[in-house]
């Protein structure tokens, strides 16, 4: 597969579109693990839900 | 399940444990798919090997104004019908929609660079596409602003809607006004003008990238649901310790 001479352009369009989706994925895991945590160490002081279950039980 | 059991956040959320792992295997699955098909694609004879920038520019593109639309009934849904969960799906879409913006521009650009010999022209579809990711700035900005959630949710669905009146400019401003970008080759009155050739792999990219924003907005939004809980919690620990 050749590019021809303007392969520079698709290979950088290609690169960019990886790197921000790329860069999406990660900030949304790590905001999932934060809240995670947060959700956690709330359990660990004795906060509970209104419902009365645990803080760190997701669903 | 129907609709209304979806306004339960837990029931949101056990939904999404369910649904997550499967929406992004499938959406990795069709990324690869789309990927082959469109490095197996042939030169275009005019724009040679540059086409292929189309199989990412237009997904992201189409994405841009689609996750805009998305918002947009998000607003409806908080302003008219108060479901709660409609504020969390417009909070959630809004960066994710910042970055197809982003790429659409930036794909777009790079892809004009050889083209058009520019990489930039302040004509009407670039110039409405830039209001667009200006717009979606906005609303982000806005949300991290108020800090009362459903205050911020009220003046977002506000400004979402004013937004939306762009979305049709964006779509016919390659017909009301003389642009250098091309007019609609895909939706368009007499189907798609594109060989099958090229239309295979852009629909295949374009469904995948939609599973994507499907994938990351679930994902986002149980990130948003959790932050509330989050907050609610903090709140209940501070009275406790105040009393």
């Amino acid at each position: 597969m050749s590019l021809g001479p303007y392969a520079s352009y698709i290979v950088t369009a290609y690169l960019l579109v990886a790197a921000v989706v790329a860069i999406l994925i990660g900030w949304i895991a790590i905001d999932y693990r934060r809240q995670k945590q947060q959700l956690g160490e709330l359990d660990a002081a004795g906060v509970v839900r209104r419902s009365g279950r645990s803080a760190a039980e997701i669903i | 399940m129907t609709l209304i059991d979806l306004a339960n956040p837990t029931r949101f959320l056990t939904l999404t444990s369910r649904v997550l792992p499967w929406l992004a295997g499938l959406t990795f699955v069709l990324l690869l798919i789309g990927l082959y098909q469109s490095a197996m694609a042939p030169d275009d004879y005019q724009q040679g090997a540059t086409v292929k920038i189309m199989f990412i520019h237009v997904p992201n593109a189409w994405l841009s104004m689609f996750v805009w639309g998305v918002m947009s009934l998000a607003a409806l849904g908080t302003l008219v019908w108060r479901h709660p969960l409609a504020d969390v799906a417009a909070k959630a879409a809004a960066p994710i929609g910042a970055c197809f913006t982003f790429l659409a521009l930036a794909t777009g650009s790079l892809w004009g660079r050889p083209m058009w010999g520019t990489y930039w022209e302040w004509d009407a579809r670039l110039t409405s596409v830039l209001i667009l990711f200006l717009m979606y700035l906005g609303l982000i900005a806005l949300w991290r602003a108020v800090e009362d959630p459903s205050r911020a949710a009220r003046a977002a669905a506000v400004l979402t809607l004013v937004g939306a009146i762009n979305l049709p400019i964006i779509k016919f401003s390659v017909d009301w006004w003389n642009t250098l970008h091309q007019p609609a080759s895909v939706l368009r009155l007499g189907g798609p003008a594109l060989d099958r050739a090229f239309l295979i792999p852009l629909l295949v990219m374009a469904v995948a990238f939609s599973l994507l924003f499907v994938t990351l907005h679930l994902a986002a939004m149980r990130n948003e649901i959790l932050r509330r809980r989050v907050r609610a919690l903090q709140v209940k620990q501070a009275s406790q310790r105040m009393a």
